[in-house]
């Protein structure tokens, strides 16, 4: 398989198209988690109860459509190699969770990927969906939507006083997870994100780096979302998360500039080098790829680089993760091996750029 | 300084959570941390964990004290009749077994959500269409009730009128509903 095609297969379409404040918000997510009433939460669920529940979601769900999410196909996770669970927990598809309890869990995946509702996980029902940029009003909508319409076929464990019942009292109330995954690279740079992140928590919010431990983040990519599920309304939620999404886009802003004004030559030097060493290099680990991958997303939002579309970051970051480097290979790699075939892919990709 | 938890060897391991807002110390030794999961990093469910253990211990006197205290020893007995779920095991695993253990253990789990939700123990969002029923009603009738009083606040007599038809009415629906039901 080519390159060009195993990409086209590899990134999801939503992923491809650009969205508002797409130089820094990569995407927005909504997660709704949801149970059948009368039935025991997964963890404790005896297996015939759980066979009925994916059995049920094959019956009523499988090969239906809703609004643009067409063709929901069942994926059961007992029914696939260990290297295309990891796959699809790299695209965000599944979460690493579902993936390790694979015996009776499944996810439905609409065709255009946007949308994944999750079958026994920690809850009997995850649903999520996804939106390129930061449009979170209307994931919520659409998410609310799916909602509604699962719930034409489903009786929720629901209740007046705690909301959606869910099996981790985190979850409980709206059993929702607001979620927006943004490239900061200038803000970490000059450590604000670290200062302003206190405050943030004060907002009942989280800030977490992503592909990174803790609050490091190695690609500059930080995921914000909500941390209270209960006593507030979805609206309220994202409205708050908005807001503070907003200002961190408008504070990054800001720093880019500020940087560019003060040590614009330097800023210039990094990007470029970087650039050189993804071009170039014969082996490279993940984190190495994830910081000039960063600085090249930084050169292309910038300016400073012309002939490079700003999907590079989210595609590379996504596949030349180890699930996606071995599907490519279509070989068990050590990481020795990896780090090889991860630097012989960026080559390869940053190459098609140049035959254009 | 010693561990908080044994109080037996001293404490190496230092940590400062920030939940909510809120800022909690720990100070325990490295056998300690290890048991209570202090040493992985990441899990939400980390958070959850230790918030319950402090919790399930500060009912009594002081955090981290180790003793078994009354009100704890009571929870034990507290069993969920639908799944089974024991008190004490949703203390240690911070997960419930079904949704009937949110009544079973209704009163007890408000600190709980307390502290999770920053304040928060009551829904206020989203009701489902086909069983929430006259939830929605209500719901609607409170936006109304707090309309009408910025309307009245506001002097607009006129609109506040109209609202207040409004409010009547449905609250006449609510009632029809009520009695059919029986
Ligand atoms: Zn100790
Ligand atoms: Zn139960």
């Amino acid at each position: 398989m080519s390159l060009q095609q195993f990409m086209n297969e590899a990134i999801s379409p939503w992923m491809k198209q650009d969205g508002p404040d797409s130089d820094i918000v990569l995407s927005s997510r909504i997660r709704l988690a949801r149970n059948f009433s009368h039935y025991p939460f997964p963890m404790i669920a005896a297996e015939e109860s759980l066979e009925e529940i994916l059995n049920f979601f094959k019956e009523k769900f499988e090969h239906q459509s809703f609004r643009d999410y067409n063709d929901f196909e069942i994926v059961k996770m007992r029914e696939l190699q260990p290297v295309e669970k990891r796959v699809l927990v790299e695209k965000h598809l599944v979460s690493p969770h579902l993936a390790e309890k694979s015996e009776h869990s499944a996810t439905l995946i609409s065709q255009n990927e946007q949308v994944s509702i999750m079958i026994n996980e920690e809850d009997h029902i995850r649903i999520q969906i996804y939106f390129p940029g930061f449009q979170l009003d209307r994931a919520l909508a659409q998410a609310s939507q799916l909602d509604d319409w699962l719930e034409e076929k489903i009786d929720y464990a629901f209740d007046e006083k705690r909301g959606y019942l869910t099996a981790c009292p985190t979850n409980v109330g709206t059993g929702m997870r607001a979620s927006v995954m943004m490239h900061l690279p200038a803000l970490s740079m000059t450590h604000q994100i670290n200062r302003m992140t206190p405050a943030i928590n004060q907002l009942g919010l989280v800030v977490r780096g992503i592909y990174g431990e803790g609050s490091e983040s190695v690609g500059n990519i930080f995921q914000i979302s909500n941390q209270i599920t209960l006593g507030k309304s979805e609206e309220d939620i994202v409205e708050d998360l908005h807001s503070v999404v907003k200002q961190l886009i408008d504070q990054e802003r800001r720093a880019r500039e500020a940087l560019m004004n003060r040590s614009g030559i330097q800023l210039e030097d990094r990007i470029f080098r970087s650039y050189g060493v993804l071009m170039n290099s014969r082996i490279i680990e993940s984190k190495e790829a994830a910081k000039c991958l960063s600085d090249l997303r930084l050169g292309i939002d910038l300016n400073l680089i012309d002939h490079i579309p700003q999907s590079i970051l989210n595609e590379l970051m996504i596949l030349t993760q180890p699930g996606f480097l071995q599907q490519y290979a279509k070989a068990t790699l050590t990481p020795e091996e990896r780090d090889i075939r991860r630097a012989s892919l960026i080559r390869e990709r940053l190459q098609l750029e140049h035959e254009e | 300084m010693e561990c908080q938890q044994c109080h037996e060897r001293p404490a190496t391991v230092h940590l400062t959570q920030v939940v909510n807002g809120q800022k909690t110390e720990v100070h325990v030794c490295e056998q300690c941390a290890k048991e209570k999961g202090y040493m992985n990093y990441g899990e939400e469910n980390f958070t959850l964990n230790d918030l319950l253990s402090g919790l399930f211990h500060s009912e009594g006197s002081s955090p981290f004290t180790g003793q078994t205290m009354k009100p704890y020893q009571q929870a034990t007995k507290l069993k969920c009749p639908t799944c089974g779920l024991a008190y004490q095991e949703f203390a240690r695993i911070g997960k419930f077994g079904c949704g009937d253990c949110y009544q079973t253990f209704d009163d007890r789990i408000n600190p709980i959500l307390r502290r999770v939700h920053s304040g928060n123990t009551r829904h206020d969002g989203k009701i489902p269409k086909r069983e929430g029923g006259n939830l929605h009603l209500r719901k609607e009738i409170d936006e109304y009730k707090v309309k009408l009083k910025t309307l009245i606040e506001q002097e607009e007599f006129e609109e506040a009128a109209k609202c207040r038809d409004k409010i009547r009415s449905l609250e006449n629906q609510l009632h029809q509903g009520e009695d059919g039901e029986n």
